[in-house]
């Protein structure tokens, strides 16, 4: 902060936080004798604690290697899933005797992110309130819990590890592809994807044109996992130079159009693990549930966005 | 061109059913070498990006409490709301979900909901429950998750591009600022309101149209 006395709180307390419910969870798993694999689950959980707690002082090469041995555990099978205490064990006498009381936490932590998004007080850091108010209302929820329901202490950590077993390796994969894009961008993969996407143009044709951008976005997101990855490329290859210089379209409406056909491309790719395979896992589904749900509103989208850019965005 | 070697080793790494994380880590490994760099510098950049975005791994910090709460009985609970709603059918359910995510996240509200906080202990077991009810068989109540979990990314997609402080939005500004075009992000959330429309009602239509099969 600018007046440097204020101690606010930031993304620190919030990777804090994280550090601590993994490095719960690793210690649940390492001691959970009904896990066959329970020393490599719990090595995979250490190791994302290690991360949040010590990421920042462990260098590049240091967090290279950390993702090696995440790899390692998490691509060899060694990670494996705890015993199941079935979700709703005692769950009907407890929902009987609980009754709508329940919801209350399930409801603290979207008002608690909520209010703090909207009154951002000066003590969180401006650029991380929605993280830190997310984070600060799990904590308050918890609290409530405890208050309420009078668990005992370790029970929330293993009904949190029982959940996150289900997700297992898939946990660090939004990373991974994330870090994935780094490494494309740092080879200039883009580069020569917009080049390809710009030479399968013919000169002139406006709809080929837009046509090529805005299935560029979306395919080039579906190989990517992230739009954001696919903005710049398209925007580079056949945004600006076609579209904008060459065929005199509107900067505006082309960019976030294009945006949003990049998204149509993130509801139908694995590699948006964190939208489509984590939900999936979740909800004990099969893989690839969440994108066929999704597919037929994606590709009449993606239609309807590839249409507003042709007939929109030229009219001058 | 044998940059894209690493976006081939992604796609036939998935086609086959390899493990998603070695088949990540292998074509990172292609593409540096491929580009010419050293194997050293490839780790370093790879894990310079994973410890940068480690804010999308802190959502599980939600478990422990989401957890708890099942324990004691929150899906049931939440399966017990949908039975004292008269009225209260899967495509009606999941619509009023559609429309509660896509208005919060154009109030730039993202994190307010989400997988882990609302679809699996709340969402999903409620639209569940009245699928239940409206008679689905076991098959269409899964098809009935799937579709509770689409929604939300569905209603979060094209609702946020409407608030202008997004990351989205920054991106787009930022980007177009390096060819000279100095864009408001007012504009650009403008040109995200015809595609949210259109998300609702193909979307929101798809969703009452489980209601009219069952």
């Amino acid at each position: 902060m600018s007046i440097g006395q204020l101690r606010v709180i930031g993304l620190d307390f919030v990777y804090a936080v994280a550090g601590a419910t993994f490095a719960a969870f690793a210690w649940l798993s390492l001691v959970d004798r009904s896990n066959p694999r329970r020393f490599g689950t719990g090595a995979f959980y250490g190791l994302i604690a290690v991360s949040f707690f010590g990421g920042d002082r462990l260098g590049d090469i240091g967090n290279g290697v950390l993702v090696l041995a995440l790899v390692a555990l998490g691509g060899t099978g060694a990670v494996g899933r705890g015993a199941t205490v079935a979700g709703g064990a005692d769950g009907g006498a407890g929902a009987a005797r609980h009754g709508n009381r329940l919801f209350l936490p399930a409801l603290i932590v979207p008002v608690v992110a909520l209010a703090g998004t909207l009154l951002k007080p000066a003590w969180i850091d401006p650029k991380q309130v929605t993280l830190v108010s997310l984070t600060i209302g799990v904590l308050i929820a918890l609290a409530a819990c405890y208050a309420w329901f009078r668990p005992a202490p370790r029970a929330p950590f293993d009904e949190g590890r029982r959940l996150m077993d289900g997700v297992g390796w898939a946990a660090v994969l939004p990373q991974m592809l994330a870090a994935l894009g780094a490494v494309f961008a740092l080879a200039g993969v883009g580069d020569v994807v917009g080049g390809l996407a710009a030479r399968a143009i013919p000169d002139g044709n406006l709809f080929v044109a837009v046509l090529v951008y805005g299935l560029g976005m979306a395919g080039f997101t579906i190989v990517m996992g992230n739009a954001f990855a696919a903005f710049p490329v398209m925007t580079a290859g056949v945004g600006v130079p076609v579209l904008v210089r060459g065929m005199g379209g509107d900067p505006a409406l082309i960019a976030a159009i294009g945006m949003l056909a990049g998204f149509c491309g993130t509801l139908l790719t694995p590699m948006a693990a964190n939208f489509n395979l984590v939900p999936a896992v979740l909800l004990d589904l099969d893989r690839t549930a969440v994108i066929r749900a999704q597919a037929p509103t994606a590709v009449v989208l993606l239609a309807v966005n590839i249409l507003l850019i042709y007939f929109l965005g030229f009219r001058t | 061109m044998l940059v894209l070697s690493g976006i081939a080793v992604v796609a036939l790494g998935f086609l086959l059913r390899f493990n998603p994380l070695l088949v990540v880590a292998v074509a990172a490994l292609v593409t540096g070498l491929a580009a010419g760099l050293e194997p050293v510098a490839v780790l370093a950049a790879f894990g310079k990006a994973f410890n940068d975005t480690r804010y999308v791994t802190i959502i599980y910090v939600v478990l422990p409490v989401v957890g708890l709460l099942e324990r004691y009985g929150l899906q049931e609970r939440a399966r017990g709301l949908v039975a004292d709603m008269r009225g209260a059918t899967v495509g009606r359910l999941l619509l009023g979900y559609m429309l509660f995510r896509q208005g919060t996240a154009a109030l730039g509200l993202t994190s307010i909901a989400g997988h882990p906080q609302t679809v699996r202990p709340l969402v999903a077991p409620m639209a569940v429950a009245a699928a239940e009810r409206q008679g689905f068989d076991v098959g269409r109540q899964e098809r009935v998750k799937a579709l509770a979990a689409g929604t939300d990314n569905i209603g979060l997609f094209f609702g946020e591009d409407i608030f202008i402080a997004i990351g989205s939005i920054l991106l787009i500004k930022g980007t177009m600022a390096q060819y000279g075009y100095d864009l408001a992000p007012i504009q650009l959330s403008l040109w995200a309101i015809p595609t949210a429309v259109a998300a609702l009602l193909v979307h929101g239509g798809r969703l009452l149209w489980l209601d009219r099969r069952a």
